[in-house]
């Protein structure tokens, strides 16, 4: 189940979506808004996505993840446009028989998610803004690979 | 061949524009493509950033051949999550 969304995510729905009887064990991701970036004070964020190829990705990934993992339930929900501050941008929920394989899908979904996802996320400062992992070192420490693999930023 | 770029967040903005025309040779590569979207916009990324494209919404290295009518978008580094 994949969702890109305008409107406010709800963590208990998506998490309901991978609920079953035979999973012993769920996890749920929830990135939330920062007010914060390297001591400044961002008032809001805004996500933009090329949305059709965000939702293909988003669809990959949870295919890969099931086929490594061999789990089936998992659910990925992504909220885009403007995203006040302490609000649920990502909401990644994964159940699996035991609790292994859900807390590391969960964690890799999380990751490759913010590695290949054509994503963006605009900090808004007052009287500036900033699209990270492209403005801060003008691309430096992130170089696109040949592979064509958008590389990020740790700590978003 | 004309072919529409399209761009996003960073690029968008420093584009002025989500989308431009560009006129290519039969057989142009994504890097054809690439430097001469830098000939156009010579701010749009520093010369040492590789410019990520996604032809028909997947990756495409710099080696690919474009098609008319493909739907080639740049995709400046992704931050989602």
């Amino acid at each position: 189940m994949i969702e890109l969304t305008y409107e406010p995510l709800d963590p208990e729905k998506t998490t309901a979506l991978v609920r079953k009887d035979t999973n012993g064990a769920v996890v749920t991701f929830l990135g939330t808004t920062r007010d914060n970036f390297e001591g400044r004070r961002v008032v809001l964020l805004e996500y933009e996505a090329f949305e059709e190829m965000a939702v293909k990705k988003l669809e990959e990934i949870r295919q890969e993840l099931q086929e490594r993992f061999q789990i089936e339930d998992i659910a990925i929900a992504h909220r885009i446009g403007v995203v006040p501050i302490g609000e649920i941008s990502l909401v990644v929920a994964v159940a699996s028989p035991h609790r292994k394989a859900a807390f590391e899908a969960c964690q890799q979904a999380v990751d490759i998610l913010k590695e290949t996802v054509p994503i963006w996320k605009k900090e808004v400062y007052e009287g500036g803004s900033r699209w990270v992992a492209c403005e801060d070192h003008e691309f430096g420490e992130h170089q696109h690979s040949s592979a064509g693999v958008a590389t990020v930023r740790e700590g978003d | 061949m004309e072919l529409l770029v399209r761009f996003f967040a960073l690029y968008r903005e420093r584009a002025g524009t989500n989308q431009l025309p560009l006129e290519l040779p039969e057989g142009a590569t994504v890097a054809h493509l690439t430097d001469e979207v830098r000939r156009r916009i010579p701010h749009l990324a520093p010369p040492e950033v590789n410019i990520v494209v996604a032809v028909n919404a997947e990756y495409a290295q710099a080696e690919a051949v474009l098609q008319p009518g493909d739907d080639v978008c740049l995709i400046p580094p992704v931050s989602g999550g």
